[in-house]
């Protein structure tokens, strides 16, 4: 006689320690299998495109710190690239250089703790993520040295950034960036030969290479599906042109593809930064720009390579101070569009392996 | 560095393919009309030599006498990349063929522009609101939106 089943559904979220934020899904389970699943969102919408309408040019900088709180400066630097292309502005070269150092920094910062939520999502709870957290403390630290801030930094203006750096941040950046790559080398050591952490992450959540380009995806996400696709090679930004790096990508388009590319990212951004010290020019940090901006009637789509992702701003001036139209490219909205196809068919326990591995962050999906 | 393709290299082929299909084009921007914008989007990403495989982003402003719905192309393989866009001038029910069958990425964005906008997408499953909840009156990025 055969045995009545049915499906289920389960709920993960929103308050769920694995979903980094308010987010929610919606399983559809047959026994431990997905069938089906729907991600819930809005839970955090604050609605920054309408609010920064109402706000002029330089006013909206703080929105973008608020985004993806883990990367607010590559945030900013994304709309200050977008405004300073709208207004035909040149930020002088020192300032392109801190940009540089800084958008690198967190890079860093933020594959930290992708990785160490990625692990703690695996089972490896709480350990490794402080960890990655000792060392963006060291980060945090070089920022705050800066700008005085933490985590909303608004450090980057248009024409040019807030402040110059101190004396004393130079020889902190190089101690930081000596020791990093041997922090992560040995962190690599520990859990890339780790039985569990390979069986866990290997051949999971695959997305084939077609399907990375089809849904969009950006970032790590993308580059460890295959594709060979950095904004900062295929379409330069600020002064990438001058430094010598790598794309990193991966061959399978795994969970432990996505881990691997983060670990070589960050060792490729330390080498940007050492490049970077070497080559700081001195000079000004900001350009003269009129105390009311008001960029001429147009349009502009300026676009950089965060640590998620492409972060992009479309912006529609119509010649007033205020924005007539405030877009931004969501990396991490647009990497979930990927989530359901890597999800169906995998076991209800690889779901947070995978969930974590795309790292979003729930300020920018929702934003 | 990323090519801005020409709208004119475009245009002919897209004249000869689809005739009448073009409202206007500047620079790397093709303006379409609103019903042949799925058979362009589709032109655009099958032609060889075009190949536009990625899409960035699709977004739309409203500029009150007409909505305007873009959409921000790119080939990976080529390194270059175009914006196509099209214009909806009606207000009270704004529709617009969905391109997810051709890029699946569109689906979360498509969504997010119907529930701020209001701007309909037809032939896709799932159209509802994706930040707002469902009870939610009006369209918040919309000019004339009044909380």
């Amino acid at each position: 006689m055969a045995l009545k089943t049915e499906t289920f559904i389960l709920n993960a979220g929103p308050q769920h320690p694995s979903t980094h934020g308010v987010f929610r899904m919606r399983m559809t389970l047959d026994g431990e299998v997905i069938q089906d699943v729907e991600p819930v969102f809005g839970y955090l919408h604050r609605g920054v495109e309408k609010l920064a309408e109402g706000l002029a040019y330089p006013q909206d900088i703080v929105f973008t710190d608020r985004l993806d709180y883990l990367a607010s400066m590559t945030n900013n630097q994304a709309y200050v690239v977008a405004v300073e292309k709208l207004a035909g502005i040149q930020a002088p070269e020192r300032a392109e250089y801190l940009r540089v150092i800084m958008a690198e920094l967190m890079r860093i910062s933020s594959h930290l703790m992708a990785v160490g939520f990625l692990l703690n999502d695996l089972g490896a709870f709480m350990t490794p993520l402080l960890y990655m957290y000792r060392e963006r403390e060291k980060i945090l630290d070089l920022f705050d040295m800066v700008c005085g801030q933490r985590l909303t930094y608004n450090y980057m203006r248009i024409g040019g950034v807030s402040q110059d750096i101190p004396e004393e941040f130079i020889p902190a950046l190089n101690k930081f960036i000596d020791s990093l790559p041997g922090f992560i080398k040995e962190y690599d050591q520990l859990l890339a030969t780790n039985e569990i952490l390979l069986v866990r992450t290997k051949n999971v959540g695959i997305l084939s290479k077609e399907s990375a380009i089809n849904y969009s995806t950006a970032g790590p996400v993308l580059r460890a599906s295959g594709v060979k696709w950095d904004i900062r090679k295929a379409d330069p930004y600020s002064v990438y042109n001058r430094f010598n790096f790598e794309i990193p990508t991966g061959t399978k388009g795994d969970v432990y593809d996505r881990y691997r590319v983060r670990i070589e990212e960050m060792i490729q951004s330390s080498s940007i930064i050492k490049q970077a010290i070497a080559q700081l020019p001195s000079g000004e940090i900001q350009t003269k720009i009129p105390r009311i901006l008001r960029p001429p009637k147009g349009e502009v789509y300026g676009h950089i390579e965060g640590p998620k992702g492409e972060i992009g701003f479309y912006l529609v001036s119509d010649g007033s101070a205020n924005p007539y139209r405030w877009h931004m490219r969501p990396p991490s909205l647009i990497n979930l569009t990927a989530l359901r196809e890597m999800l169906i068919g995998v076991k209800i326990a690889d779901a947070m392996a995978i969930f974590g591995s795309i790292d979003i962050c729930v300020g920018e999906v929702d934003r | 560095m990323t090519t801005a393709l020409a709208a004119t290299e475009i245009t002919p082929k897209l004249e000869a393919t689809l005739p009448g299909c073009i409202v206007e084009s500047n620079g790397n921007t093709v303006v379409v009309k609103a019903e042949s914008l799925h058979q362009v989007a589709s032109f655009l990403k099958t032609t060889a030599g075009l190949d536009f495989n990625y899409l960035n982003y699709i977004t739309a402003v409203d500029y009150q006498t007409n909505f305007e719905v873009v959409y921000y192309l790119t080939s990976i393989e080529h390194n270059h990349d175009i914006i196509l866009k099209t214009r909806l001038i009606d207000r009270e029910k704004p529709a617009l063929a969905s391109v997810v069958d051709l890029w699946k990425g569109a689906d979360f964005q498509e969504r997010e522009i119907y529930d701020l906008f209001g701007i309909s997408f037809t032939d896709r499953p799932n159209l509802k609101r994706i930040f707002l909840w469902d009870g939610f009156q009006g369209y918040p990025l919309r000019k004339d939106f009044k909380p």
